[in-house]
C-alpha cells in the first residue's frame, strides 16, 4: 500500500485486522493507511468498530491478527505503554482525568520521572509552557480539574498526550461535549497541530465534523473498512451512504404544527443538585397538544435536572409543574409511577443506567415503570403470558431485532434497545412525552425511525418535550426551540432559526433583543 | 453477546470445574497429612450417601443451608449483602421456642409447628428489620450492621438462655427440652418406604418446609410484581427510581423476607432434632448459606443443590474425620473452606479461559445468530 506520492512513510498502516469477541466479529480484515501530517477521520455507525479498532491501536486489546505498522515499523502493542512509547497518544471520549488533581499533577501521571516529585515537576512545568506556546493549548497549570468547563478539561487531556511526547493523536469522539464555540476552538488546535507535522485520528459520527475538519476520511461498517476517501473529493451523502450502505433521509418531513391546548405547563421551577447547587433556576415554560419544544444547550446545562424534576424523579426546590391542568404534586411529592398514570411518559436521556435494567429479558423491560398495571399484574402476580405477547407486538411494530422477547437488552444494539424504550412510552398512549437524546449512540438507520416517530406523536396530539444536545435533530424536529444555559432558559426560537444564532444562546452569549426583556 | 456462556455451561459445568479443583486441592492437603485422598473421598461420599442414616443425615444438614441459602439470596436478588442469616436464625429460635415452651402441653403438634414457623419467622424478619431500615433511610452499610447484628444475637442467645429460658436448678445454658407436641414429626416413615431407618438421624418436617419454601422463593422473584421490583431495584436502582419503585419500602420488605427465612432455619435443629435451645445450634449455618447462594447462582435450584453438596460434606467430613484419625475436624473445616473459595469467591477464575473456548470452538450457526443480533 505504500504507493503514496510523498516518499515518508504513513503515520500508521494497519493491514488485515482481526478481532473477535466470543462469536462476534468486530474487526474484519481491516487496511488502513494514515499519512503523516494529516488530519484522518474515521465514521462509522455506533457498533461498526470503530472503538475497537483504536483500542488495538492503544493496546486495549490485542488483535487476532494483522499487522501494526507506526512510520514504517511493523510492530506489536502489548499494552497503552508500548503505544505510548511508539509515539501514539489517547483522547478519550470519557475523559481519565484525576479530578481532585491539579492540572499539572494530571499531566505527569504515570510520567513523574522518579520517586523524587521536585525535578519531575520542574520539567514539567518547563515543557508544559513550550506546549502551550507552539500548540495555543492555553489552560492554568495550577487549576484543579474539577472547576475547569470541559472545553478545558479536554485540553489537558492533549496536553498529557502530547506531553508523552505523542506525535499520533486518536481523539474518540471529542466534540460531543463541547458548545460550537468549544468545538471550533478545538478544530484550531487540531490545524495547528497537524500545521506542526503530528498525526490526528478522528473519531465521530458527526458528519459535519469530518467534512469540517478532516484531509482523509474512512468510514467502518459492520467491522469492515467499507471506504477511504480525500474530504475534499467527497460529500455528506456519499459519506452516510457508506455508513449504513444505503441512502438515508437527513432532513425529516413534516407539516406545520397545529397546537391546541396547554398539556405542561412550568412555572418558576428551581432544581437543586444533592450538593445544594442551583441546576434549574426559575425556568417557566409551555408546551400545548400537538407540538414538540426542544430543549438545546450544552450537556450539564439543567437539562437533565429539569426532566427530572418534570418526571418526579427528583422534587424541586421551589416552583409547579402542571399536567393536564393539575399540579402533579397536588396529593403530596410527585412519584414516577403515579405520574405515569395521569399520562406523563418519559424516554430517559440515558438509556442504558435509567430506561433499562441491562441484565433483565426484552419482556421484562417492556414494563418497566408500567408493572403495575393490570394488564400485566392480577393481584400481586404478574400475567407472564400478557407480558410477552404485548412485548412481542411492540418488537414487530417497532421492527426491533433481533426477534427475541426471552433476549438481554444488553445483546441489543443500540439503536434496538432504544426502540424497545421508545415503543414502552410511546405505546402507553400519554398526554405528554419526554424525550431526552432520543438518538444517542443509535445508528442511522433508526434515527430515522425515531424521528418519524417522535412527529407521529406530536401529530397524534401528544405534548413532546425534547432534551438533545444534537443541535442538527432539535433544529430538523422542534415547533419551538428553547436554550438553557446554566439552569436558566436562556432563549426562545422558532424552527426558522440558524445554527449560529442557536450556538450563540447556548454558549451563553445573549442578543440585545433577549437581554431587554 | 460478548463475555456470555451458554446457560448449562454458566449454572452446571463452571460449578463443576471448580468443584474438581477445590476437591483437587482439598486431595493435596490430604495427601500432605499422610492419607490417600481417594480413600477419604470414598469414605466422604459413602459416609454422605452410602446408607440410609447417612443420607437422612445429609439432608439434615442440607434444610439448614436451603433456610440460610434462599435468606442471602433473596436479598441478594436485591443488591443487599445480608451476612446476617446467622443472627436472623439465633434470634428466629426464640420464636420458635415461644411457641413450643408455651403450648407443648395444651396442644397437638400440627397446631405448633405452623405457630413455630410463624414465630421463627416474625422473630428472624424483625432482626433483620433494623440493618434494613438503617441501610434504606441511612446508608449504613448493611454487611457491616448485618454482621454487627450476628454479634447482638448471640449475646442475646447466651442471655436468654442463662437468665430467662433455663429450667430452675438446671447447670445448662439450654431451655428445657420441648414436650412430644413441640418437636416436628422425623420423616421415618419415608426413609422405611425405601427399606431404612433413619438410623438416628434428626431428619424431620422441616426439609420439605424448606423445599416448599424454595419454590415460594422462586414464585416471589420471578412471578410477582414485587419480586421484579425487588430485581430491578437490586440491578439498577437508578432504573427503579425511575420506574416509580420506591426504594425503602422495597429494601426493608426484601430484607424482612430474607430475615424472616434465615430465621425459619431454627425450626429444624430447635424443634426437629435437640428439642430444645442449645448454644451455638446454628453451628455456623448462616454462614454456609452465603457459599450456597453464591453457588447456586441465587437461583432456588441451584440453592438446593448446593445445600446437599454442603450437606454432604458436613455429614461425610463427620465420618471421615470418624475414620482417618488424622484428618481432623479442623481438616474438614478447611476443605469446606476450599469448596467456598473456588465455588464463591474465585468463582471468576475459570470463567475467562472457558468464554474463549466456547468463543473458539462455537459452532458457525451460533456465530452467525450472534452477528445477526
Amino acid at each position: 500500500m505504500a504507493d503514496q506520492s510523498s516518499n515518508v512513510a504513513p503515520a500508521i498502516e494497519l493491514s488485515g485486522i482481526c478481532k473477535s469477541f466470543g462469536p462476534v466479529q468486530a474487526n474484519k480484515d481491516i487496511d488502513l493507511v494514515v499519512e503523516k501530517g494529516t488530519i484522518h477521520g474515521i465514521i462509522g455507525e455506533n457498533g461498526a468498530g470503530k472503538s475497537t479498532l483504536m483500542s488495538i491501536l492503544y493496546g486495549f486489546y490485542q488483535a487476532d491478527s494483522g499487522t501494526i505498522s507506526i512510520n514504517g515499523k511493523t510492530i506489536k502493542i502489548p499494552d497503552s505503554q508500548a503505544a505510548i512509547a511508539a509515539g501514539i497518544g489517547m483522547v478519550h471520549q470519557h475523559f481519565m482525568l484525576v479530578e481532585n488533581f491539579s492540572v499539572l499533577e494530571n499531566v505527569i501521571l504515570g510520567a513523574e520521572g522518579g520517586p523524587i516529585l521536585n525535578q519531575g515537576i520542574a520539567h514539567a512545568k518547563a515543557e508544559l509552557q513550550r506546549l502551550e506556546e507552539d500548540y495555543a493549548l492555553d489552560v492554568d497549570i495550577d487549576a484543579l480539574i474539577e472547576d475547569l468547563p470541559v472545553g478545558l478539561q479536554q485540553r489537558v487531556e492533549i496536553l498529557k498526550a502530547l506531553f508523552r511526547g505523542a506525535d499520533i493523536l486518536i481523539l474518540d469522539e471529542p466534540t460531543g461535549v463541547l458548545t460550537p464555540a468549544e468545538a471550533d476552538h478545538l478544530f484550531r488546535i487540531f490545524e495547528q497541530l497537524r500545521d506542526q507535522g503530528k498525526t490526528i485520528v478522528l473519531i465521530t459520527h458527526k458528519l459535519r465534523e469530518i467534512m469540517a475538519i478532516t484531509d482523509d476520511v474512512s468510514v467502518m461498517r459492520h467491522g469492515q473498512m467499507v471506504a477511504t476517501r480525500k474530504t475534499s473529493q467527497t460529500n455528506v451523502e456519499e459519506l452516510a451512504k457508506l455508513m449504513v450502505g444505503r441512502s438515508v433521509l437527513l432532513r425529516v418531513d413534516k407539516d406545520k404544527a397545529k397546537p391546541t391546548e396547554e398539556k405542561l405547563v412550568v412555572e418558576n421551577l428551581t432544581v437543586k443538585d444533592d450538593r445544594g447547587v442551583v441546576m434549574v433556576d426559575n425556568v417557566s415554560f409551555s408546551i400545548r397538544a400537538g407540538e414538540i419544544v426542544g430543549i438545546a444547550g450544552v450537556a450539564g446545562n439543567g437539562q437533565s435536572e429539569l426532566m427530572e424534576a418534570i418526571s418526579g424523579i427528583v422534587t424541586p426546590e421551589s416552583g409547579s409543574i402542571y399536567l393536564d391542568g393539575k399540579l402533579i404534586n397536588e396529593t403530596g411529592p410527585a412519584d414516577p409511577a403515579l405520574l405515569r398514570e395521569r399520562g406523563m411518559a418519559h424516554v430517559p436521556e440515558d438509556r442504558h443506567h435509567v430506561g433499562l435494567v441491562l441484565p433483565f429479558s426484552e419482556m421484562e423491560n417492556s414494563i418497566l415503570g408500567y408493572q403495575g398495571d393490570d394488564a400485566y399484574a392480577s393481584g400481586m402476580f404478574m400475567n407472564m403470558d400478557a407480558i410477552e405477547a404485548d412485548a412481542k407486538a411492540k418488537m414487530e411494530q417497532y421492527d426491533i431485532r433481533p426477534l427475541n422477547t426471552a433476549l438481554k437488552a444488553s445483546n441489543f444494539s443500540g439503536g434496538n434497545q432504544q426502540k424497545i424504550v421508545l415503543s414502552r412510552e410511546m405505546e402507553r398512549d400519554p398526554v405528554v412525552l419526554l424525550i431526552g437524546q432520543p438518538t444517542r449512540g443509535v445508528d442511522v438507520g433508526a434515527i430515522e425511525f425515531i424521528h418519524k416517530r417522535i412527529i407521529e406523536m406530536r401529530d397524534a396530539g401528544k405534548a413532546v418535550l425534547l432534551v438533545s444536545v444534537e443541535l442538527d435533530e432539535i433544529r430538523s424536529l422542534a415547533d419551538r426551540t428553547l436554550v438553557m444555559f446554566a439552569g436558566r432558559i436562556v432563549g426562545e426560537r422558532g424552527p426558522e432559526a440558524s445554527e449560529g444564532e442557536l450556538g450563540l444562546l447556548m454558549a451563553g452569549i445573549e442578543d440585545e433583543k433577549e437581554k431587554r426583556v | 453477546m460478548k463475555n456470555e456462556l451458554p446457560k448449562w455451561a454458566d449454572y452446571i459445568l463452571l460449578p463443576l470445574i471448580n468443584l474438581t479443583f477445590a476437591f483437587v486441592v482439598a486431595g493435596m492437603v490430604v495427601m500432605l497429612v499422610g492419607e490417600n485422598p481417594f480413600e477419604a473421598a470414598y469414605i466422604l461420599v459413602r459416609g454422605a450417601f452410602g446408607y440410609g442414616g447417612g443420607i437422612a443425615y445429609t439432608m439434615y444438614y442440607a434444610t439448614n443451608f436451603i433456610f440460610t441459602g434462599l435468606s442471602v439470596a433473596v436479598a441478594f436478588h436485591c443488591g443487599l449483602f445480608n451476612i446476617g442469616s446467622e443472627g436472623q436464625a439465633i434470634i428466629g429460635a426464640l420464636g420458635v421456642a415461644l411457641a413450643a415452651l408455651t403450648l407443648d402441653h395444651l396442644m397437638p403438634w400440627w397446631v405448633i409447628f405452623p405457630l413455630a414457623i410463624v414465630g421463627s419467622a416474625l422473630f428472624g424478619a424483625a432482626w433483620a428489620l433494623i440493618p434494613a431500615w438503617l441501610q434504606a433511610k441511612r446508608g449504613s452499610h448493611i454487611v457491616i450492621t448485618t454482621i454487627m447484628f450476628n454479634f447482638i444475637a448471640s449475646s442475646v442467645m447466651v442471655y436468654a438462655l442463662v437468665e430467662v429460658l433455663k429450667p430452675a436448678g438446671s447447670m445448662a445454658p439450654q431451655t428445657r427440652t420441648f414436650e412430644e407436641a413441640g418437636r416436628i414429626p422425623k420423616l421415618d416413615w419415608l426413609f422405611e418406604f425405601f427399606g431404612s431407618g433413619l438410623q438416628g438421624a434428626p431428619l424431620n418436617l422441616s426439609f420439605f418446609l424448606a423445599l416448599i419454601m424454595a419454590f415460594l422463593v422462586w414464585v416471589l422473584i420471578w412471578r410477582t410484581r414485587f419480586g421484579y421490583e425487588l430485581r430491578t431495584t437490586g440491578t439498577n436502582p437508578t432504573a427503579a427510581v425511575y420506574a416509580g419503585i420506591p426504594p425503602v419500602k422495597t429494601i426493608v420488605i426484601t430484607m424482612l423476607i430474607s430475615g424472616g427465612l434465615a430465621g425459619m432455619m431454627a425450626l429444624n435443629p430447635v424443634m426437629g432434632d435437640q428439642a430444645r435451645i442449645e448454644l451455638d445450634f446454628t453451628a455456623g449455618a448462616g454462614f454456609v448459606g452465603i457459599a450456597v447462594a453464591l453457588m447456586g447462582r441465587s437461583h432456588p435450584v441451584g440453592i438446593i443443590l448446593a445445600a446437599i453438596l454442603f450437606g454432604m460434606l458436613y455429614q461425610g467430613g463427620a465420618e471421615l474425620s470418624f475414620d482417618m484419625p488424622n484428618i481432623s475436624r479442623d481438616m474438614i473445616i478447611a476443605i469446606q473452606g476450599l469448596v467456598i473459595l473456588f465455588a464463591g469467591a474465585l468463582e471468576h477464575l475459570f470463567r475467562p479461559s472457558l468464554i474463549r473456548l466456547f468463543s473458539r470452538f462455537g459452532s458457525d450457526s451460533e456465530a452467525s445468530l450472534a452477528e445477526a443480533a
